[in-house]
């Protein structure tokens, strides 16, 4: 069985006065039907271009410069507007960061779920509603009809991100992004939508590509781990094997400085330096300047190796 | 849209900390081709009014050097003594060239002199506003907004109905009618460096509330006040045209541009344009290149935009 | 909502009475009231019983006490000139001004929301660079001289329209308005045109940076994501936002724009209140003038009451309110 999704080599450059900027630099990934894949990376990294990329959202003065997006074995990156317009919403749908700014303060709820579906179905606006019921139930919303007439802000956080939720799922997508999107709730909410995203997903067969730069968040809910840095996957796998077993100097900075990882009493650990302005890379390792292993070799362009089987790393001085 | 470049792009580094402020600023402002056109043009109209006595072919007030026998000459048509009338003769035989330098040079000095009236007193009125809040700046602002919901044109009007003619008069009503936006401007440019922490720590160090308001308070409000005072100069050199025109404004023996071009107005019928016409071109002139000048000052000198 | 209507009325009638009390002192305290209010041709003997009857020996604020009770009973004095009670004059010349005014603000907003959206949509091409030049031009040119370029062009070069003047009324529920007629939808062309200059460009102006910042907005890319054609996402979602600080402005303009059609009346001898007061200025028809300066001050404040109940139901943030979210 190929899988949902297939990305080759995706580049995603920005061309801007300053220089140009290579937010998303060679990056490939594949996502089986039904998986969930988180993609971990801190601010910078490149990894809600990739979301974008996916979504063919990357506007002027960024484009996608090289690379294949293969969904359900169709090249995506040859598409033009109007077919990508009827892709999105549809069979590739995206849930933003903040609830609060992504849905419209002065249009009702039904206004803004019926629209998602009459964008991309030829039905009468009675039937769409049905289904726009039917999605809200299904992300555990109990009394839809109430909430169907009201406005945005009558609704709390975890609510509104339910919605948005609804509205991306309601036209069966064979495949979600979800770009931070509990980064912005109560840490209670977080961890009900997370438990209930994973069983749509399982339900309806659909992939799920979760972006953040939690790890634990990762821990308890994706499949396949995918970590990025400055634009490139430094490392991915199955997420158990890449907790317990990192291979990138990276991913391990990441995971010691998980607060609950740390011994009591003992000073957290942080990983030292910055990013690199997405300005000023070069083909290196980016990652050298910060990495305590960094040799003369590390400014080589890293190729990626495979160390196991399901297991892909750029690094030539990993940590086993 | 730039959906993705925000999120991905880190800021583009600005130029080197140590240029002086004078330099960028005036290499930011010369980004817009439009701007440099605009102060080139209002520098030559500057220099044309201030230099009108000694440039003005004729003396428009002389009434010795007028001969009615040349009135209402079109453009470019020679007078009797071989001297050509270049922008034509209005209806005493005045040289129309002459008359639209002086008008100018009046018409510029109405503007400014009202505005610099207006921003020394809403610079106050909002200054003392902020800093001192309370009942004060309530009364205060409650006037200045209940004077900004009228339009400019109707107070003026009244004013000078109940005044009288004059150009004392002119400004007078000129700085009552545009002392609200600059007292509105520069409260709440005061209100948010007040609410900064060097205002406490330098009033728990007793320092005298003048130095606190004039050192600290006031140098933060400059940049918007400078665009506002700007676009002002316009308006208030539109106005002051409005209400010569209407017979308001100055009396006939000082001219200004807008009452030129209501002298002008009763020969267009009769095809004779260029009494009113060129008059309104040179105020045209005026107010689009301040204008343009003004925008740029607005991009270059908002916080907001700064990149 | 019932509670901010009714808080809003309240402080109009303060604006209302302060301003009242204001032109009371302009003409009563400041000026000559025997000056301003009778007949300059009266001889001695009438200006006495003026006076008297005007109250002028009384104190100030019996005199003021007098001049709200003839207010209210709608007496402001009589014209000079014409001998008629003033407001009477007023309100027979109100119908032609609110015409323009309107008519101008119906030019304003058919040409000034498209000219923005699509100078907003596509800054820095050169529709949308013409587009905002255009504005900035529109907005310096003084309304008096484009007047006078239009008629040189329209009238006296192309002979099309008239240049001043206003065409053939007919009685719409009892008021007389030109605009159904062709030959008033003629005289009415260019004075309508002249006076909506300025506020076109402040329209153009606020609908390209309310569409700019509405662009950039969350809503928009979730929209898109949502895969709505951009009509959709403009027309409705970007519209929407924008329109309501718009109808705002446009509301509030309308008062200034009854203000400036002063002078586009005076160029077009178009026979409103503007004109008129003028006309009064001149010919010290004191009056006329202070009837004019009441009516239009009630005018603006009924405007301003009205645009800001309109806003707080046109944002359902502010009408719903954060009723009790739910979980």
């Amino acid at each position: 069985m190929s899988a949902l999704l297939e990305v080759e080599g995706l580049r995603t450059h920005f061309f801007t006065r300053a220089g140009v900027v290579k937010a998303v630099d060679d990056v490939s990934l594949s996502l089986e039907r039904g998986r969930v894949l988180g993609l971990v990376g801190e601010s910078g990294s490149g990894k809600s271009v990739t979301g974008y990329s996916l979504m063919g959202l990357v506007d002027a003065p960024g484009r996608i410069v090289s690379g294949a997006i293969r969904l359900e074995g169709e090249d995506l990156v040859a598409l033009g507007g109007e077919a990508w317009r009827k892709l999105r919403g549809n069979r590739v749908s995206m849930i933003f960061q903040d609830p609060m700014m992504t849905l419209n303060p002065v249009l009702r709820i039904d206004t803004q779920m019926v629209e998602a579906v009459l964008a991309h179905h030829a039905v009468s606006r009675a039937a769409a509603l049905d289904r726009c019921r039917e999605a809200l139930v299904r992300v555990g919303i109990a009394s839809p009809d109430e909430r169907l007439r009201a406005y945005p802000h009558q609704f709390s956080g975890g609510m509104r991100q339910r919605v948005a939720i609804a509205i991306a799922l309601v036209n069966r997508p064979a495949l979600v992004i979800a770009d931070e999107p509990t980064t912005a709730l109560d840490v209670t909410i977080q961890g009900q939508i997370l438990f209930e995203m994973q069983k749509l997903c399982r339900e309806t067969g659909a992939g799920l590509i979760w972006i953040t730069h939690d790890l634990s968040v990762v821990a308890g809910l994706a499949d396949e781990v995918c970590v990025m840095y400055a634009g490139r996957i430094v490392e991915s796998g199955p997420v158990d094997e890449i907790l317990d077993r990192p291979l990138h100097p990276y991913t391990r900075g990441l995971l010691d400085s998980i607060p609950s990882r740390n011994v009591p009493g003992r000073p957290l650990a942080q990983i030292p330096g910055m990013t690199p302005s997405l300005l000023a890379l070069d083909a290196g390792c980016a990652f050298r300047e910060r990495c305590a292993r960094a040799r003369e070799d590390c400014r080589a362009a890293p190729a990626p190796t495979r160390p196991a089987a399901s297991r892909t790393l750029r690094c030539v001085h990993p940590l086993a | 849209m730039r959906i993705a470049a925000e999120t991905a792009q880190p800021a583009p580094e600005r130029a080197p900390a140590g240029e002086a402020p004078w330099r960028r600023f005036a290499a930011e402002f010369c980004e817009s081709r439009l701007a440099i056109a605009g102060v080139v043009l209002l520098a030559l109209i500057v220099v044309a009014a201030l230099a009108a006595p000694w440039i003005a072919p004729q003396d428009p007030y002389d009434l010795a050097q007028l001969d009615v026998l040349d009135s209402k000459l079109p453009p470019g048509s020679q007078s009797l003594s071989g001297h050509t009338y270049w922008l034509g003769t209005d209806d005493q035989g005045r040289d129309m060239l002459s008359a639209i330098l002086f008008g100018l040079r009046i018409s510029l000095m109405v503007g400014v002199a009202s505005t610099l009236g207006a921003l020394a007193i809403g610079l106050a009125a909002g200054l003392a506003a902020a800093y001192f809040g309370g009942w004060v700046d309530a009364a205060i602002m409650r006037i200045a907004d209940i004077q900004l919901s009228f339009p400019a044109i109707l107070i003026a009007l009244i004013l000078l109905a109940l005044l009288g003619q004059g150009a004392g008069k002119i400004i007078a009503a000129l700085i009552t009618v545009q002392w609200a936006y600059y007292a509105r401007t520069v409260r709440s440019s005061a209100m948010v460096e007040r609410r900064k922490e060097y205002v406490e720590a330098a009033r728990v160090l007793a320092l005298s509330q003048p130095r606190i308001v004039f050192r600290h308070l006031l140098p933060n409000c400059l940049p918007p006040l400078i665009v506002v005072a700007t676009v002002q100069v316009a308006h208030a050199i539109s106005l002051e045209a409005t209400l010569s025109f209407l017979g308001l404004g100055l009396p006939i023996t000082e001219p200004s541009l807008g009452l030129l071009i209501a002298n002008g107005f009763q020969y267009l019928l009769s095809g004779k344009y260029w009494i009113s016409f060129y008059p309104g071109v040179a105020l045209l002139a005026t107010i689009v290149a301040i204008n343009l000048v003004a925008d740029q000052l607005r991009d270059v000198l908002n916080p907001r935009l700064q990149r | 909502m019932l509670a901010y209507a009714l808080r809003r009325l309240g402080q109009s009638a303060l604006v209302l009475a302060v301003m009242s009390f204001l032109v009371f002192l302009g003409v009563y305290a400041i000026g000559n009231p025997i000056e301003l209010l009778v007949n300059p041709e009266a001889d001695q003997a009438e200006r006495l019983r003026a006076a008297a009857a005007l109250g002028l020996d009384k104190p100030l604020l019996v005199q003021y006490g007098v001049f709200l009770l003839h207010a209210a009973k709608g007496d402001l004095g009589r014209s000079f000139v014409y001998n008629i009670p003033a407001i009477q004059l007023i309100l027979e010349r109100l119908p032609a001004t609110l015409e323009l005014a309107l008519a101008a603000t119906v030019i304003a907003v058919l040409l000034g929301i498209p000219l923005g959206l699509l100078a907003g949509l596509k800054p820095h091409s050169w529709v949308g660079r013409s587009i905002m030049a255009g504005s900035i031009v529109g907005f310096s040119l003084p309304t008096f001289w484009v007047g006078l370029v239009l008629i040189m062009v329209f009238s006296v070069e192309l002979g099309w329209l008239p240049p001043n003047g206003r065409g053939q009324t007919v009685s719409l529920l009892g008021v007389p308005v030109s605009f159904l007629t062709w030959d008033g939808l003629r005289h009415l062309a260019m004075p309508a045109f002249n006076l909506a200059l300025l506020k076109l460009s402040l329209l153009v102006r606020l609908t390209r940076a309310g569409t700019r910042e509405a662009l950039l907005q969350d809503y928009v890319k979730f929209a898109r994501a949502k895969g709505l054609p951009m009509r959709r996402v403009i027309g409705v979602h970007v519209l929407k936002n924008i329109m309501i600080p718009i109808v705002t402005v446009i509301g509030l303009e309308l008062g200034s724009v009854i203000a400036f059609a002063i002078v586009t009346e005076s160029i077009f001898a178009w026979p409103g209140t503007g004109k008129l007061l003028i006309d009064s200025i001149n010919q010290l028809d004191r009056p006329v003038i202070v009837a004019y300066l009441m009516v239009i001050v009630a005018i603006f404040i009924a405007i301003n009451l009205v645009v800001d109940i309109a806003y707080s139901m046109l944002d359902p943030r502010v009408r719903i309110g954060t009723a009790a979210p739910a979980h």
